[in-house]
């Protein structure tokens, strides 16, 4: 099918874009690289009123280090992120977990920070988004405001922006010396979603585990933080059998949830069979285990 | 004369009119078109529709199997979920774009026709152009670095291993050639 009909608007800055949404009022929505957006009005699941392009502001597709932050403005290509020697070298897990978004010719036009505001429960960004702790900036017609990727996603899909905010960046903390990062994921086919997967990073002194962060998709309504996991870890001299019992406790705590729920996440590819939770759980153990295992190695700090 | 007193809004007036025409400028294939088109218009029916390039094709509609892939401003993208006033001002080549002229095919061209690369041949368009840039970002590939590079296009006759095939040999003669 083709796209219901809304009235068009190109955000001149992301200022103008900000006070377009505001105008325009809750049936409004912006457009960015359009690889969620569009295949979703095509199959009309989405019907809004007007949307209000961010597309040419300038000035908004920044890749750059900003302290021990690296921050990824919203119109900073999928394909940009992954193929900057900045993003991989400073915030490994999110290079890592990019290159599995979809296909090259997706990539050239879907936007990082557009993954992680449509918060889809089974995407990359958003979970390596939670596991790095990234900063969200939200902009608005009164003003802007921070909010941590914990407190980012709510729900299926759903975020704590309001509708007329832009999320205009997302900041990323570099990582130091003693940090091993990396993300795992299991998908039924090359460029799919993922069945469930896991991003990482963990810092090592002294033979010891002295920070570890576990995010996992494809379990829950959103991206999940691993606490239990983390906790089994934190401390520890890491050996097979204690990441083995850390995999094991990071699906432990979450409530199994029924097939339609998972349903919801597998968007833009209706036709695709939606693997049950117990599935998932078990594929997602495996991939935190894959993920610890690697980052570990990458810290330095297996033997 | 009466004042009017205008709501002061911080943008100008807006048109929420969905059937208004926004002119965009795009080139395809080196030549330069001036359209007005509506904000949901998708490229893909720029191409085939306004401008009678038929070559680009529309399956899924939903960016999955890339029949629509076209080039824009140099990378492959899916022109069924790209709106034609998102590729304003930029530089579009379909596959009406890639033989050099009328009469000579391009070396991919020429490799998928030699190799059998294709069969119904629907699939054909977005997967020369895939080729292409893959071939461009890596003049030598391997057979796994073909078979995952064209993974983002789908062949509902299911002739891969002939496309990898010729994606292989025109890589060969595009070596020869160069
Ligand atoms: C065939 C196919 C396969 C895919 N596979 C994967 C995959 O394996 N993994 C994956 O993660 N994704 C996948 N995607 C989705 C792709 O990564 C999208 O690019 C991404 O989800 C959305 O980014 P976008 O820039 O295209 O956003 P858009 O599609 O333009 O926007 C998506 C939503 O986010 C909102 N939004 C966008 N930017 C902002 C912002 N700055 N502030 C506030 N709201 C905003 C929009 O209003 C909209 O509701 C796939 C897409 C396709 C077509
Ligand atoms: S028609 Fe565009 S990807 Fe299928
Ligand atoms: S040749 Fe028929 S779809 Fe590929």
């Amino acid at each position: 099918m083709k796209p219901p009909p809304f009235s068009y608007h190109r955000g001149r800055t992301v200022e103008h874009a900000a006070e377009l949404l505001r105008e325009l009022g809750p049936s409004a929505r912006l457009l960015a690289g359009g690889q969620s957006l569009l295949p979703m009005l095509n199959l009309r699941l989405a019907e809004p009123a007007h949307l209000v392009d961010l597309g040419s502001a300038p000035g908004l597709d920044a890749i750059r280090r900003d302290g021990d932050l690296l921050v990824v403005g919203a119109t900073a290509r999928q394909a940009a992120v992954e193929n900057s020697a900045d993003v991989r070298s400073l915030v490994p897990l999110l290079a890592e977990a990019v290159e599995h978004v979809a296909h090259p010719p997706i990539r050239h036009r879907g936007t990082v920070v557009g993954s992680i505001a449509h918060a889809s429960a089974v995407a990359e960004l958003p979970c390596a988004a939670l596991a790095l702790d990234a900063q969200l900036t939200l902009l608005s017609a009164d003003g802007v405001r921070t909010v941590g990727a914990e407190d980012f996603f709510t729900g299926a899909f759903t975020t704590s922006a309001r509708a007329d905010e832009i999320v205009a960046q997302v900041a990323f903390p570099v990582t130091g010396p003693g940090t091993g990062q990396a993300w795992s994921e299991f998908s039924l086919r090359r460029g799919n979603f993922p069945v469930a997967g896991a991003g990482v990073s963990i810092t090592v002194a002294d033979g010891e585990i002295v920070d570890v962060a576990i995010a996992i998709c494809g379990v829950s309504d959103r991206p999940v933080r691993a606490r239990a996991a983390e906790a089994a870890l934190l401390g520890s001299r890491p050996d097979p059998e204690t990441v083995a019992a850390a995999a094991a406790a990071s699906v432990a705590e979450l409530t199994p949830r029924g097939a339609g729920d998972l349903a919801a996440h597998i968007l833009p590819v209706v036709a695709a069979p939606v693997p049950a939770w117990g599935y998932r759980a078990s594929v997602a153990k495996s991939q935190v285990r894959r993920a610890v295992t690697t980052a570990l190695t990458r810290a330095g700090g297996v033997r | 004369m009466t004042a009017t007193h205008e709501p002061a809004t911080g943008v100008d007036e807006i048109d929420t009119d969905p059937a208004a025409l926004h002119p965009i400028t795009i080139t395809v294939n080196g030549t330069t078109h001036r359209l007005a088109v509506e904000g949901r218009r998708l490229l893909v029916d720029v191409l085939r529709q306004d401008l009678r390039l038929t070559g680009t094709h529309t399956g899924c509609d939903q960016g999955v199997c890339g029949v629509c892939t076209v080039r824009l401003d140099g990378a492959t993208v899916r022109s069924c979920i790209t709106l034609a006033v998102q590729a304003d001002g930029a530089d579009v080549r379909t596959i009406e774009g890639v033989a050099p002229d009328t009469r000579t095919l391009h070396p991919v061209q020429q490799a998928f026709w030699e190799k059998q690369g294709l069969q119904c041949g629907f699939c054909t368009p977005g997967m020369v152009l895939r080729v292409q840039e893959i071939l461009e970002q890596n003049p030598c590939p391997t057979r796994a670095q073909v078979r995952e590079g064209i993974s983002s296009n789908l062949c509902r006759c299911t002739g891969y291993q002939f496309i990898v095939d010729a994606a292989v040999e025109a890589a060969e003669r595009m070596a020869e050639g160069s």
